[in-house]
């Protein structure tokens, strides 16, 4: 009696694993709400795994600046210039050219999706060194002094 | 003597104290030679002492094996900049041509900045004709930010934007700078510009956006990776020399040394980093 009573938890337990395991990232869940299309380039590894740089990006960009602009480190582990080089680079799939500006874009597909602002790009370029500017970003010629 | 300060038109033949160093080494190893001899000496101390002798010789003019005194240590990456240097500028107006604007150019390339010079454009370096009224002698000089030691820009910034670094660059933080342009009129030099227009087409290196004030960085990036400045680089007179005043083998240290400097409003002692010969 007991052995049977074991052997269907531990049925139960199986199914339920196999019925709540989660599905490939790679599928949103169907439905109305829009979910980021991230494309990761695969062949460059990050500085940290991506949950612990999906919740901590921020706070690492912004204790690095602070150091950077007033202390004048450079060369560091974490570089804004880092992240765009790879996750804008030529591996980046349908998110290389710019880390913002479209839905595919790296930074711009989880902050559209999260609703979160995002205004580093004001300032700073979103592409990465290697990459022309598109046309209608470039400044009007002339006015050489 | 650091590689980055080795500036050929504005070292004079003083500049270069290679040939008296040759035989000041070989007097080295002789007196290591007679050491040798001496009983309690070991063999390694004995190596060693002869390792760092030959770092000392020169292996031509202005080349040395090892970088030994006075050499500026390259930064590590990580570590922060230095209040043991101070970055400056030495600017002869004696060879500087009143039609030539290739500092200016290069800083506009460097930088990303538009070119123009319209009161609403940032202009980061500006050249500047100025005339004795008395005697009519004229002289062209680039005029940008002078990184004052004691910088009013940063006395009145109201939100510690405004800053000067360790080793003496003044610089704007944009991410705490909210535009009031008290710095604007705070610097007697005119050196700063406020960005009025969005800007798209930064350069990776420098950040630039609307609402900020902005000004001459001494080329904070290329200086940090161990550069000169573009404006020194790209001027074909050779008449900008950058390096560390603080290092007295430095070539800017031994040409202050040697000639007559100014340095524009001397009476507000500001104790600027940038000089100027022949003003």
């Amino acid at each position: 009696m007991r052995k049977a009573l074991l052997a269907a938890i531990v049925l139960v337990a199986g199914l339920s694993a196999m019925l709540l395991a989660p599905t490939s990232s790679a599928d949103p869940p169907p439905g109305r709400v829009p979910h980021p299309a991230i494309s990761v380039d695969t062949t460059t590894r990050s500085i940290d795994s991506p949950e612990v740089m999906r919740r901590t990006h921020m706070d690492m960009l912004k204790h690095q600046r602070d150091r950077t602009v007033h202390l004048g480190e450079r060369r560091v582990k974490v570089t804004l210039n880092g992240c765009i080089d790879c996750h804008a680079g030529k591996g980046a799939g349908a998110a290389a050219g710019s880390v913002t500006g479209s839905a595919q874009a790296f930074c711009e597909s989880c902050h559209r999706y999260a609703a979160v602002k995002l205004d580093c790009f004001e300032c700073h370029q979103s592409r990465p060194a290697s990459t022309p500017a598109p046309v209608s970003a470039r400044p009007a010629a002339g006015g050489k002094p | 003597m650091s590689d980055r300060e080795h500036h050929t038109p504005l070292d004079g033949p003083s500049a270069t104290p290679g040939s008296t160093r040759l035989p000041a080494a070989a007097a080295q190893l002789q007196a290591l030679a007679r050491e040798a001899h001496r009983p309690g000496v070991s063999r390694r101390a004995l190596l060693g002492a002869g390792v760092a002798a030959m770092a000392g010789v020169m292996l031509a003019p202005g080349i040395r094996l090892i970088e030994i005194a006075g050499a500026q240590v390259e930064r590590k990456p990580g570590e922060a900049a230095s209040s043991a240097v101070r970055w400056g500028l030495l600017i002869d107006t004696t060879r500087c041509s009143p039609d030539c604007n290739d500092c200016v150019t290069a800083c506009n390339t460097e930088n990303g900045l538009s070119g123009g010079t319209a009161p609403t454009d940032s202009q980061w370096i500006r050249k500047i004709e100025i005339r004795d009224q008395r005697t009519g002698r004229t002289a062209s000089a680039p005029v940008m930010c002078q990184h004052c030691a004691n910088p009013p820009c940063v006395d009145v910034c109201p939100t510690g934007a405004s800053f000067k670094r360790a080793d003496g660059i003044v610089l704007v933080d944009r991410h705490s700078c909210i535009g009031c342009r008290y710095c604007v009129m705070a610097c007697p030099y005119k050196a700063r510009s406020f960005v009025h227009e969005p800007v798209t087409d930064q350069k990776p290196d420098v950040p630039r956006g609307k609402g900020c004030v902005e000004s001459c960085t001494m080329c904070v990036h290329r200086v940090d990776d161990g550069r000169k400045p573009a404006c020194v680089e790209a001027c074909p007179e050779g008449a900008m020399l950058f390096g560390d005043l603080n290092d007295p083998d430095s070539a800017i240290s031994r040409r202050v040394r040697e000639i007559s400097t100014t340095r524009i409003r001397e009476d507000l002692r500001l104790d600027t980093g940038v000089r100027y010969h022949g003003i």
